[in-house]
C-alpha cells in the first residue's frame, strides 16, 4: 500500500499526526503500520467494511483502547505535535481535547441540563449562570437549543433517539475539545435525524476538526472534505473526498465503494 | 410443516411452571391463614361454658372454654373422642388445659354471670360472677353488681385498687379475687359482636405494645418486637457500605484474574456457611477479643464486670452483617455488572476520571441493585435466630436498647428478639398449651415485620428506578 499517494499537510493545517500505528488485541491485529495526518477544521471520514479497524483507529486517538484488556498500541500519534501515546500523558485531560461521540445515544440518566453541564462540572465550573450559559451556547451549537430550552431539567431519557444524539454532540463540546471523533453517529437514528446530524457536523467543521467514522457511504461523500479507507487493519487510500469516490487510485477502494463487497 | 405436538409444544412446560407457582402461592396462603387463624384466633373472647360431668368421674363442675376435639388410641386398643377444656385458674385448680372424654360430659349451658378475668400473675382465672345456685333475679343483680365494682376499680391505676372481687366457681366454691391483680376482663357470654370486636382488637393491641409477663406466656411482644427491627436496622447501616464497598473493588479495581474470581467464589461460599458458625466466630472475635479488649482499655474501671465483654445488641448487629455481607456484595455486583458500558465510557471520554466516573454515573445506576442486596440481607438477617443466642439475644431483657437516658442507644445491652422468643415460647415455655397460641402470633408478626421492612426497600428502589425512567422503554 506504500506506493499509494498519501495527502500531505502543512503542520499549520494538521491536527493529528499518525505514524506507524500498530493496535492489536491479545495478539490479534486490529490495525497494521497506518500512517496518515488528520487535517484541522475539516471533516474526516474513515470508511471500510466491518472490522477493518476504523473504530480502533478511532479510539486510538482519546485512548479509548486502554480500557480493552490485552490491548498493544506501537507507534506514534501526535496531537499538534504532542506525543499522546506516551505513557506520561494525562489521559483524562487528553480527552477533554479530544470529544467522542458514540454510536449508539449515551446521554446519562439525569436532566437533560445535568448532562450537558456534566463535563463542565468536572473541570470545576460551579456557577450556576456561567453553567447556564455554557449549557445553552453547547445546546445552540448542536441545534438542539429551541427543542428542549423549556424541558431542560426533564430526564434526558425522555428525549428521541436523533434528540439523545444531538444532546451527546452538546455534551462533548461543551467542553471546547479541540478534536471531535464521532464513531457511526448516525447509524443507530431515522433518516431524517441523520439528515440533521449530517447537517451538523457541517456546521460544526468550522471551529472543530471532526473525524467521523462511518459504513455509510453516501454520509462519507456527503459530510467530508477528506476520506481514509480501510481494510482488513491497513489504510488502503487517503484522499479529498471528491477524489476517493470519483477517481479511486486502488483497486480495493474501487472495488469498496461501487459496491463489490463490505 | 408439521406443529409440534406433545411435550415439545410447549403446553407441558407451561402447565408445570404454572403449578410451580401455585403450588407457592398455596404454600403461603396455608402459612398466613394458619398463623393467623390459631395465632390472631386467641385474642377472640370465646364462649364460657359451665360443664357438669358424669358423677363416675368424680369431677366436680367447672367454667371453661372448648378448645378443641381430638381423637386418641386407648391402651385396649379403642379410640375415645375428648375435648380439650381451658380452665384456667392454675393458682387454685391446676392443671389449666385439661383433655376430657366426651362420654363423660354431661351438661354445658352458657351463663351470662360467666367471667375471664387477665391477671397479672397465675394466667387467667375464669369463673362466675354469682354463685351457680342462687335464684336468677338475685345472680342477676349481684353479677351486675360485682361487675359495676369491677369497671370501677379497673379505672383507678392498679395500686389504688383496694377491693375484692368473689369469684364463684361452678361446683358452688367461693373466693376472693383482690383487684389490684387484674390487667383486663371480659364476660363474653354477655357481649355483642361490637364488643367483642373491640376488646379482640384492644387484646391484639396489647399484645404488640405490652412486654412480656410470666416467662413469657402471658402479656405481650413488643421488646422482642423492637429489638428485632432495631438489630436488623444497625445490620443494614453496617453492611451496606463494607458490602457495597467491597463489590465496587472486586468489580471496579481488582484486577480480574483467577486470584479475583477466587475471591468471588470464596464470597459466595461464605454466604452458604451454617449461620451457628457465624454465631461461633461472634462469640469468639467480637464478643471475647474485640469486646475483651475494649473493656480493658476503656472499661478496666468496671472489671471484672464485663461491658463490651459480653454478649449484646452491638455484637449481635456485626455478627449478622457479617452474615449478610456476601449476598449484600453478590447483589451489587450484580448490579454494577449490568450497567451498560456505553455510560461508562461517555463519562470517560469526557474526561472524567475513573472515580469520578464511579461517583457520578455508575453508583446512582448502581443504587437499586444496591437496595436489592438490602431487601434479601434483611429478609436473611431478620429471620436468624441461631447465631444471636451466641451474641446478645436473651429470653428477658429487663430493658430495651434505646431509652430515655444518656448515650439513649445501648449497643452493649443484651436484647429480645422475635425469632428466639418463638423458640422460646415453643420449646422452653412451662405451660406448652397456653404459650401455643402465642407462638403463631408472634410467627406471624415475625413474617409481617419482615415483609413491611422489605415492602420499605423496594417502595424506595421503585421510586429510585422510576426517577429516570425511558417513558419508552
Amino acid at each position: 500500500m506504500n506506493d499509494m499517494p498519501t495527502l500531505a499537510f502543512d503542520p499549520a493545517d494538521s491536527c493529528l499526526n499518525v505514524e506507524q500505528l500498530s493496535v492489536s488485541y491479545d495478539g490479534k491485529a486490529a490495525l497494521r503500520e497506518v500512517s496518515l495526518t488528520v487535517p484541522r477544521h475539516r471533516v474526516t471520514a474513515f470508511i471500510g467494511p466491518s472490522g477493518c479497524g476504523k473504530s480502533t483507529l478511532l479510539r486510538s486517538f482519546n485512548r479509548m483502547n486502554d480500557l480493552i484488556r490485552g490491548v498493544e498500541v506501537m507507534g506514534q500519534i501526535r496531537l499538534f505535535g504532542e506525543d499522546i501515546l506516551a505513557p506520561e500523558v494525562d489521559v483524562t485531560a487528553l480527552r477533554r481535547r479530544i470529544g467522542m461521540v458514540f454510536q449508539q445515544p449515551n446521554p446519562f440518566p439525569m436532566s437533560v441540563f445535568d448532562n450537558v453541564a456534566y463535563g463542565l462540572r468536572l473541570q470545576g465550573l460551579s456557577d450556576q449562570r456561567a453553567l447556564e450559559r455554557e449549557v445553552e451556547w453547547a445546546l445552540r451549537s448542536a441545534a438542539l437549543w429551541d427543542e428542549v430550552k423549556d424541558r431542560l431539567e426533564a430526564s434526558a431519557l425522555t428525549l428521541s433517539g436523533g434528540q439523545q444524539q444531538r444532546l451527546v454532540i452538546a455534551r462533548a463540546i461543551a467542553i471546547r475539545p479541540e478534536v471531535l471523533l464521532l464513531d457511526e453517529p448516525a447509524s443507530a437514528l431515522d433518516p431524517i435525524s441523520t439528515l440533521k446530524i449530517e447537517e451538523l457536523i457541517g456546521q460544526l467543521a468550522e471551529a472543530y476538526s471532526i473525524i467521523v467514522v462511518t459504513h455509510n457511504m453516501q454520509q462519507a461523500a456527503r459530510v467530508s472534505d477528506y476520506t481514509a479507507f480501510l481494510y482488513l487493519g491497513e489504510l488502503v487510500e487517503f484522499s479529498a473526498t471528491d477524489d476517493l469516490f470519483t477517481r479511486p487510485q486502488a483497486r480495493q477502494t474501487e472495488d469498496y465503494i461501487t459496491g463489490r463487497y463490505g | 410443516m408439521k406443529t409440534p405436538s406433545g411435550w415439545r409444544s410447549g403446553d407441558g412446560a407451561l402447565w408445570l411452571s404454572t403449578g410451580a407457582v401455585t403450588l407457592t402461592l398455596l404454600l403461603t396462603v396455608t402459612l398466613l391463614v394458619l398463623l393467623g387463624r390459631v395465632g390472631f384466633g386467641h385474642f377472640w373472647p370465646e364462649p364460657l361454658a359451665t360443664f357438669t360431668f358424669d358423677p363416675a368421674t368424680e369431677q366436680t363442675p367447672l367454667v371453661a372454654a372448648r378448645r378443641e376435639h381430638g381423637t386418641f388410641a386407648l391402651a385396649d386398643g379403642g379410640k375415645e373422642a375428648r375435648t380439650l377444656l381451658r380452665t384456667g385458674n392454675r393458682d387454685t385448680a391446676a392443671p389449666d388445659f385439661r383433655w376430657i372424654a366426651n362420654a363423660s360430659l354431661r351438661s354445658a349451658h352458657f351463663d351470662p354471670a360467666a367471667i375471664e378475668i387477665e391477671r397479672r400473675s397465675w394466667g387467667p382465672a375464669l369463673g362466675l360472677l354469682a354463685p351457680p345456685e342462687a335464684p336468677a333475679a338475685n345472680r342477676a343483680s349481684l353479677a351486675a353488681r360485682q361487675w359495676a365494682r369491677l369497671e370501677e376499680a379497673l379505672a383507678l391505676p392498679s395500686q389504688a385498687r383496694t377491693v375484692s372481687l368473689t369469684l364463684y366457681g361452678a361446683d358452688g366454691s367461693a373466693r376472693p379475687l383482690p383487684l389490684a391483680e387484674v390487667v383486663r376482663a371480659w364476660r363474653p357470654n354477655a357481649m355483642d359482636l361490637g364488643e367483642k370486636l373491640s376488646l379482640y382488637f384492644s387484646r391484639i393491641g396489647a399484645f404488640i405494645s405490652e412486654p412480656p409477663r410470666e416467662a413469657n406466656t402471658e402479656g405481650g411482644i413488643f421488646p422482642a418486637l423492637f429489638g428485632t427491627v432495631l438489630m436488623v436496622m444497625l445490620m443494614t447501616v453496617v453492611v451496606t457500605p463494607i458490602g457495597v464497598v467491597a463489590a465496587l473493588y472486586l468489580h471496579e479495581y481488582a484486577p480480574q484474574g483467577p486470584l479475583t474470581q477466587t475471591l468471588r467464589i470464596a464470597v459466595n461460599n461464605l454466604a452458604g456457611v451454617p449461620s451457628i458458625v457465624y454465631g461461633v466466630f461472634g462469640l469468639g472475635f467480637f464478643v471475647y477479643l474485640v469486646g475483651g479488649s475494649l473493656d480493658s482499655a476503656f472499661f478496666a474501671d468496671a472489671l471484672p464486670a464485663p461491658t463490651f465483654g459480653t454478649p449484646g445488641l452491638l455484637w449481635a448487629s456485626l455478627t449478622l452483617a457479617l452474615l449478610t455481607l456476601p449476598v449484600m456484595i453478590v447483589a451489587t455486583e450484580e448490579g454494577l455488572s449490568r450497567i451498560p458500558r456505553q455510560l461508562r465510557e461517555a463519562s470517560l471520554a469526557l474526561g472524567a476520571t475513573h472515580f469520578e466516573t464511579l461517583r457520578y454515573v455508575i453508583l446512582p445506576q448502581a443504587l437499586p441493585a444496591v437496595l436489592t442486596g438490602v431487601i434479601l440481607a434483611v429478609a436473611r438477617g431478620a429471620g436468624e435466630v441461631a447465631p444471636l443466642m451466641l451474641v446478645g439475644v436473651v429470653k428477658l431483657a429487663p430493658e430495651l436498647p434505646l431509652d430515655g437516658t444518656f448515650p439513649f442507644l445501648h449497643l452493649d445491652r443484651q436484647f429480645m428478639h422475635l425469632g428466639f422468643h418463638i423458640y422460646d415460647l415453643a420449646f422452653q415455655s412451662p405451660n406448652v398449651e397456653a404459650a401455643r397460641p402465642l407462638v403463631y402470633a408472634s410467627a406471624l408478626l415475625l413474617v409481617l415485620m419482615i415483609v413491611l421492612l422489605n415492602l420499605g426497600a423496594v417502595l424506595l428502589r421503585a421510586y429510585l428506578r422510576g426517577r429516570h425512567r425511558d417513558p419508552l422503554g
